[in-house]
């Protein structure tokens, strides 16, 4: 008796599946909460009057500029609901000492877990300056590579994303990014990390860091427009990435940075 | 032919064809396609990352209605700040300017997350010590933070370089100033690393005071042509505290 209205079920069901099926595919679309986004079937643009083929986006950093003061890391745990924790940034900023001995310390100033600050004898140091720091967004992305489930990928305008929806957690990206950029999020135990503020790079607005940096030591730009802050900054400056060697081509782009710098 | 097939192959035949339809079915028609299709994915990844709420509203915003405000910002030192980098996120306010107010920091201890001395910032960057500089008193008292002044605007060498300009105070070359051998042009106030002031670079500059036949009355003289030989005259003397090396 349970069988045969369990098997009659079945048919009705697979039958109205295939039926339906293109139906479901669209209401699934629809539940996406994004009114400005529309999935069009060409796969062209998603984002209504933005079109991610013309723009690639990168940011320069003028290490001469930074104070070091965390208005950025703080603006982007706002913008980006980044856990409170202090010890989990999508940006943070480094300060190098180099004493007189050519010993190099660094130290994360926006990690709050690090304790008192040790204080330098300033008779000791040689140089120092502050370093901020942030996912490269690079053109040959190493956590892409080493996703088992395909989560995390670069968009068409050169930014890399992760699907928080499907990735599993498993942290070989936090693992495979040679520049710490990730952490796993605590509350969705998901990977996470700096996406130039997606959401408001493709409305024309600056990422939130770059927003509130009172120095103007952060300059971001699109290169494909010559006309950008970006490409003049590139142009103007002797421009370094962090570890060239590894052939992962970052899109974070230091000005004068200092040779200690990892 | 189909009746030389045993009877025990046909049936077994039939469940093969409806294991492997089944699955092509499943596959094909029953499954939604967005568990497959990569493309199907990163498309609800933007989607879901461009639905983001954003909450820093952007300076050029603000001063549509606090022109006032912007007017005055746009003059002094501060005019390339944000105004969220000292408000905080503003977007909530600009939706709903009555009853979200942003941050107004009025505490002594905001200012210096910027402006207390440090040894890693940059060089000409204004910087106090906040043990020693009036005490307890909030610093909008005396500054106007979106017009903000120094006491006296960092017009002489010393303000940044004050160790130097305290040793060449008790040296012989108390009375020469800065700019008689080098020169600053006023990009190196903005970006002082990248822009450097000049030095002299042969001894025939160091000769003009120093040769012997100089006009300079009170500097000791030398023969240029017999004296140190080869080396330039800052390898033995240190212009800032000369005689005494």
């Amino acid at each position: 008796m349970y069988r045969r209205s369990f098997l009659k079920g079945l048919l009705w069901f697979i039958s109205a599946r295939i039926f339906s099926r293109n139906g479901v595919t669209r209401a699934i679309a629809s539940t996406n909460p994004d009114t400005t986004a529309t999935t069009h079937a060409n796969g062209k643009s998603i984002i209504k009057g933005y079109d991610p083929t013309r723009h690639r986006y990168a940011m320069g950093i003028d290490v001469d500029k930074c104070i070091g003061c965390n208005r950025c890391v703080e603006a982007c745990t706002v913008e980006n609901d980044v856990p409170p924790e202090p010890f989990f940034t999508r940006t943070w900023v480094e300060r190098y000492v180099i004493k007189k001995d050519k010993s190099v310390h660094v130290e994360n100033i926006s990690n709050g877990s690090d304790g008192p600050k040790e204080r330098l004898e300033e008779a000791d140091i040689l140089r120092s300056f502050f370093v901020p720091k942030l996912c490269n967004q690079c053109e040959n992305p190493p956590c892409v590579q080493v996703c088992p489930v395909g989560a995390t990928f670069s968009t068409e305008d050169g930014v890399v994303l992760i699907d928080s929806e499907r990735c599993i957690g498993c942290g070989y990206c936090i693992q495979a990014c040679p520049y710490g950029a990730r952490y796993l999020h605590p509350k969705t135990r998901t990977a996470d990390k700096c996406t130039f503020c997606y959401h408001r790079i493709v409305k024309g607005m600056l990422p939130a860091c770059v927003e509130v940096c009172p120095t103007g030591a952060r300059v971001f730009g699109d290169l494909k427009n010559r006309a950008s802050r970006l490409v003049r900054f590139e142009r103007m400056n002797k421009i370094h990435v962090l570890k060239p060697h590894l052939n992962t081509h970052p899109k974070v782009y230091y000005a004068d940075l200092d040779g200690e710098v990892r | 032919m189909f009746e030389r097939i045993p009877e025990q192959i046909r049936r077994l035949a039939i469940v093969f064809v409806i294991v492997i339809g089944g699955t092509v079915v499943l596959r094909y028609f029953v499954l939604p396609p967005s568990l497959f299709e990569t493309r199907l994915h990163r498309e609800s990844t933007i989607q879901r990352e461009v639905a983001k709420q954003v909450k820093f509203a952007g300076t050029t915003v603000c001063g549509g209605c606090h022109e006032d405000t912007a007017t005055v910002k746009r003059k002094g030192f501060h005019k390339n700040l944000s105004c969220e980098s000292c408000h905080g996120p503003a977007a909530m306010h600009t939706e709903d300017p009555m009853t979200v107010k942003p941050f107004a920091p009025r505490k002594r201890k905001f200012c210096p997350l910027c402006h207390e001395y440090d040894p890693s910032r940059p060089t000409g960057f204004p910087q106090i010590n906040v043990t020693i500089h009036n005490p307890l008193k909030p610093c909008i008292t005396c500054h106007n933070p979106h017009h903000p002044e120094p006491p006296t605007v960092p017009r002489e060498c010393s303000a940044c370089h004050a160790g130097i300009a305290r040793t060449k105070a008790v040296s012989h070359h108390a009375l020469i100033a800065c700019t008689t051998c080098h020169r600053a042009s006023r990009k190196h106030k903005v970006s002082p690393r990248r822009v450097k002031p000049t030095k002299p670079d042969t001894r025939e500059f160091c000769g003009k005071c120093h040769r012997e036949g100089s006009k300079r009355k009170d500097a000791p003289k030398i023969d240029l042509s017999t004296h140190g030989e080869r080396y330039l005259c800052w390898e033995c003397h240190y212009p800032h505290m000369p005689g005494v090396a």
